[in-house]
């Protein structure tokens, strides 16, 4: 049976290999690169080798530099022309940390016309065409890709237990501690508002309403549960091999992995690293042996309670809200600023529509110690970083939400000789490691949106490139991101402090406006912060740089603006799609209020 | 001086007829620009506007903005059953606004049972809506309205005159004062936003017991045992928020479901609403309505196909077979204006056959009766008119949702239109059912979680029409709405990266086309 499966993977493999061979010079040209490539290349000499490419495969109008190619023939509408090259100053200051880091993501065009290294699928002295570290959503997407390009795949995967024990299936962060927990515990928090909102719609409901804390675990863990579930019967019917085994590296080419029935050496082609992430502890006592994290908070055994959040990231703030969405009492420590890396005057906002709700911030406070009390409470000690005054306060649960680790310490990196950068992977516009048949994709990747989708397109078109026909690299331009706080917030492209940066003061425009969504009037819900702008050129056409929403389903308003931006939306555009009424979302086609102008961006009237 | 001499030759005015897909083309259309300067002596009046609605309203006050003298008539006619309101017009008292806050009611008594899979101790049996409570909600929100409209007319200064104006001659209205006083008022340009109202079938009862969308939302009574008439999305959003309510409606339709929508899509959306519980006639129209003893409704209807006769009782009848434009009170004979049915037909400039007489809103033939459109052209056409403007109206590709449980949004091209303007075979359909995170825990259908993207099949595939049906649809919409207007194509759509976990990302991940046969059904989540 299994010398079956062989020798139809065998044939495939062959088959591929003689199409692979006969397809193009360009090909060989490319294998020729990667059978000669060794431990010493580095990133220099693949610079190289892409200009030779380039020059090659460009013919007459060789000798362009790769950063700035653009294909004049290339008439696709939105990328016609690299649209800002925000970047470049980022690939030089990365440069002191001893690798020369590039972000090509930055042209656009040059993505598509790249020609990529292809590998040859083959059976060659290893045991597999690829082994992918790691089961979470980058991890499977290639797995999964790749074999359906014929390769021989098998994939690690697993989870270290957290200090206080809790572990979980298949499926990396987003499924087991992530993304679907969250947005669960997210919609479980807005239900118990809905319940409010209903009895003023006139439903004869009972407002005096607490959630079941157990039953709602209960009920998340085992819709993760069904999804470790699928996602393992997938991975069969897909034929990809899995392992539950913490791999290791011995040299470029093979692993050692730990499994429970003892340690197996396996050898490859080729690797993907996509070991993802963990969230950090703060070194102070007691923060590992009391203090929980996100990968406990969602199958915690006992109510939070009163709970003192670590930090004003996504996570935290996330966190935060459905916590007291819930009826717990959260409070939310900042080091320093609410999340750090999003547009400030909307990070601001949702602070503030936080604090409207009822929970306390703690500004420019870090913590100092965890203390457990004879009563099972926690004597948390913090201090103003500041003043340095310390003050104290007695919680049912510390989280940490200080920022998430790479998890490069187990697999022995060095072994195979990839570099590291703090804790993260650095890659290539290829998610090529400096190791030439060693990659990275997912949130182990340095300098990129940690985000699910990000990490499952870019194994997806890995794989593709890998094995496929593919050409086409990751777009990590422009990724539109969601956070889940009660009032969520979202936003795609840059942030006014990032457009100010690139372009100067006197070059954007900001639309703005406050807007009151219709559903709010009858249970009166605070519309104080529902708000959004556009980030936009301000001569010219008018190009949008950013959009940014804070308001109901966030997330649902954005994506389809993600599209349009991509697409090259332009202020003209956006004024001349016509609303959904009514929707909030249609309050982005009625912007017309800029900053400059400094008038009231308050709304007048609703439906003329 | 006048906006004809703009249109220049009848070269210019084809290219402002042709249907240009690209709003920016219009620009382009013309060289020059021409400033309307406000007339003092002439006319009492720059503009004249009939009819207080969306279109109306944003019409006059864009044109005072611009400096002019503007006087806006606003007159409504009572119902049979006598239901009245104050300015604003369909939408802020009769129609979306009043609808989407019954759709929300009827959402939320749905969030209370998902409150409780989801670990509240809320007690959701025999949960029931206390009819008049929210009906009075809805009203006290939509007086509010009507105050804010008042107000916001007052400072901007816009002349408001709540009488019925009619016309004398082309520059001339004529209308009755408070006290009954006959008054007449001239202006230079006049814009026609007079809308439509719910029509009645012609048989007996319909008017003296049956009722419509104009009544539905004010009404005193629970609606009760309803029957819907009608299954344009005015219909089928009533029917579910009944539905939703606790009520049991039933729908007639004569002969399709969202005539002009979508077909696969309208029937899937028929679909979640027989899952759901809503009754369905079909191929049936009415015959009679016949008030009973005990106040009850026996409505005869015929099967259309099988020719059987029936009847049934019910407590509400509601008319939802289409609305009329409001030309008969206008004596717009007087002024020269043709019309077609009972709409005013209009070129690219919203222009009638009277070059100085304009018409905005529901009240044109031919183009899409929605809020947000009736603005915009109102808008643009005062900017036009006083500001220099040569903007003109792009009516192509306007998303529109219907407010159903599970709501339906589109913008572009319905797939038969794709397929009858570019044949199937140049048209590729990419489609998918797709599973909303949040509906597991409730443990929600998902049968009629669909979404698909009809594109072109060759070069980059650009996106000709996109269809969504799951929860927030007209929130996912607007943004590819834009998307399409910027020139979307498959590839862009694919390589844009998801929000994660959304459902409106369910659009980056399509995949499967049609013509490949492959189950659209999804398979993994977060991989």
């Amino acid at each position: 049976m299994s010398l079956t499966l062989w020798n139809s993977r065998f044939s495939i493999t062959l088959v591929r290999q003689h199409t692979t061979i006969f397809t193009s010079a360009r090909t060989a040209l490319t294998e020729n690169a990667i059978n000669s490539s060794h431990l010493s290349q580095n990133f220099l000499q693949r610079r190289h080798f892409a200009l030779n490419l380039m020059k090659t495969n460009t013919g007459g109008d060789g000798g362009r530099a790769p950063s700035n190619s653009r294909n004049p023939t290339n008439n696709q509408r939105g990328s016609s022309q690299p649209r800002y090259t925000r970047n470049a100053s980022m690939s030089q200051g990365a440069a002191g940390g001893g690798i020369p880091f590039e972000h090509p993501h930055c042209d656009r065009i040059a993505m598509y016309d790249y020609e990529s290294r292809r590998n040859r699928i083959t059976r060659g002295p290893y045991d597999y065409d690829l082994i992918v570290i790691g089961g979470g959503s980058a991890g499977l997407a290639c797995a999964k890709e790749a074999v359906a390009c014929g390769a021989r795949v098998v994939c690690l995967d697993y989870v270290k237990p957290t200090p206080l024990g809790t572990k979980w299936g298949v499926g990396g962060t987003c499924v087991n501690v992530g993304c679907i927990p969250k947005k669960l515990m997210h919609q479980a928090s807005l239900l118990g508002e809905a319940v409010h909102e209903a009895a003023a719609y006139g439903w004869n409901v009972n407002e005096k309403i607490k959630p079941d804390w157990n039953k709602l675990v209960s009920s998340v863990q085992n819709h993760i549960k069904s999804v470790n579930w699928v996602t393992r019967v997938d991975l069969r019917d897909k034929k990809v091999e899995y392992i539950n085994g913490l791999g290791s590296f011995l040299d470029p080419h093979t692993m050692t992995i730990k499994m429970k029935s003892g340690d197996r050496k396996i050898t490859s082609q080729t690797f993907v690293i996509a070991v993802g992430g963990r969230p950090r502890y703060p070194d102070i006592p007691g923060a590992v042996e009391y203090g929980i994290t996100s990968d406990d908070l969602f199958s915690l055994n006992r109510e939070p309670g009163k709970t003192l959040v670590v930090g004003a990231g996504y996570i935290g703030l996330e966190c935060a809200g459905f916590l007291k969405g819930l009826g717990y009492e959260p409070t939310v420590m900042v080091r320093s600023i609410v999340l750090r890396g999003f547009d400030q005057q909307m990070a601001g906002l949702v602070a503030d529509s936080m604090e409207e709700r009822g929970i306390p911030f703690l500004y420019q406070y870090v913590p100092l110690s965890v203390e457990k009390l004879s009563s099972g409470k926690l004597l948390v000690k913090y201090e103003h970083s500041q003043s340095g005054e310390v003050r104290s306060d007695t919680f049912d649960t510390v989280l940490w939400a200080i920022g998430r680790k790479g998890l490069v310490d187990d697999l022995n990196l060095a072994n195979a000789g990839v570099h590291t950068f703090k804790d993260k992977i650095q890659v290539d516009s290829y998610e090529a490691t400096n190791v030439p048949n060693i990659y990275a994709v997912g949130d182990i990747i340095y300098g990129k949106p940690e985000l699910t989708p990000v990490a499952v397109l870019a194994g997806r078109l890995l794989a593709r490139r890998l094995y496929g026909e593919s050409t086409q690299r990751m777009d990590y331009t422009d990724v539109a991101t969601t956070v889940f706080t009660p009032l969520e917030y979202a936003c795609v492209g840059l942030s006014e402090e990032d457009a100010v940066k690139e372009f100067g003061a006197d070059e954007i425009e900001v639309f703005h406006g406050y807007y009151k969504p219709t559903e709010f009037f009858i249970p009166q819900k605070s519309v104080r912060h529902c708000y959004l702008k556009a980030v936009a050129e301000r001569h010219g056409e008018q190009r949008v740089y950013g959009l940014h929403y804070l308001g109901p389903v966030a997330g649902e308003v954005i994506q389809g603006f993600a599209a349009a931006l991509k697409s090259g939306l332009t202020i003209k555009t956006l004024m001349n799609t016509v609303g959904i009424h009514p929707t909030t979302a249609e309050e982005f086609t009625r912007l017309n209020i800029t900053k400059r102008s400094g008038l009231d961006p308050t709304p007048a009237s609703c439906c003329s | 001086m006048s906006l004809m001499k703009l249109l220049g030759t009848p070269t210019r005015r084809l290219l402002w007829m042709s249907p240009c897909r690209i709003g920016t083309v219009f620009f382009k259309c013309f060289a020059t620009s021409n400033q309307n300067t406000p007339t003092k002596n002439k006319y009492d009046y720059d503009l004249l506007v009939l009819g207080g609605g969306s279109g109306g309203l944003a019409c006059a006050k864009e044109a005072v903005e611009h400096g002019a003298r503007v006087i806006c008539f606003d007159f409504v006619k009572p119902t049979p059953v006598g239901t009245k309101w104050g300015v604003g017009g369909t939408c802020v008292n009769v129609g979306c606004i009043p609808k989407k806050l019954m759709h929300q009611a009827s959402l939320l008594g749905e969030a209370v049972h998902e409150a409780v899979a989801y670990g509240w101790n809320v007690n959701d049996q025999n949960i029931k809506p206390d009819w008049k409570k929210l009906v009075k909600s809805v009203q006290g929100h939509i007086k509010s309205v009507n105050w804010v409209t008042r107000v916001d007319l007052r400072d901007k200064k816009v002349e408001y005159v709540n009488s019925m104006g009619v016309f004398v001659n082309d520059h001339t209205i004529e209308y009755k004062t408070k006290e009954n006083e006959t008054k007449k008022v001239t202006a230079e340009y006049i814009v026609v936003a007079v809308g439509g109202r719910p029509r009645y079938p012609d048989i007996p009862g319909a008017t003296e017991f049956g009722i419509t969308s104009d009544d539905i939302f004010s009404l005193e009574r629970e609606p009760g045992r309803t029957l819907v008439v009608g299954a344009g999305y005015v219909g089928l959003e009533c029917a579910c928020f009944l539905k939703g309510l606790g009520y049991d409606p039933t729908v007639m339709v004569r002969s399709i479901v969202l005539r002009g929508f979508d077909r696969q899509m309208s029937e899937l959306l028929a679909a979640m609403m027989v899952d759901r519980g809503v009754t369905f006639l079909h191929t049936t129209i009415p015959t009679a309505v016949v008030k009973q003893p005990d106040g009850r409704l026996l409505v005869k209807y015929l099967n259309t196909s099988t020719l059987a006769q029936n009847s049934e009782i019910f407590d509400t009848v509601l008319w939802a077979i289409g609305r009329k434009g409001l030309i008969d009170d206008l004596k717009l004979d007087a002024a020269g204006i043709k019309t077609k049915n009972d709409k005013i037909v209009v070129d690219g400039s919203e222009a009638t056959n009277v070059p100085h007489i304009f018409a905005v809103g529901d009240i044109i033939y031919g183009r899409p009766e929605l809020t947000p459109v009736a603005i915009l052209s109102g808008r643009l056409l005062a900017r036009r008119l006083f500001a220099a403007s040569n903007q003109l109206m792009d009516y192509a590709d306007v998303a529109t949702t219907v407010f159903t449980p599970l709501e339906y949004s589109c913008v572009g091209m319905s797939e038969e239109t794709a397929i009858q303007k570019h044949g199937s075979e140049n048209i590729e359909v990419f489609h998918g059912y797709y599973k909303p995170t949040e509906f597991f825990i409730p443990q929600k259908s998902v049968r009629h979680c669909y979404l698909k993207a009809v594109a072109e099949i060759t070069g980059d595939q650009k996106v000709l029409g996109l269809h969504y049906i799951g929860p927030v649809a007209g929130e996912v919409i607007q943004g590819f709405a834009a998307a399409l207007k910027s020139g979307l194509t498959i590839k862009t759509l694919l390589n844009t990266v998801g929000i994660h976990p959304t459902t409106a990302e369910e659009f980056t991940r399509l995949s499967i086309t049609k013509r490949s046969g492959r189950d659209p059904t999804p398979a993994s989540c977060c991989s």
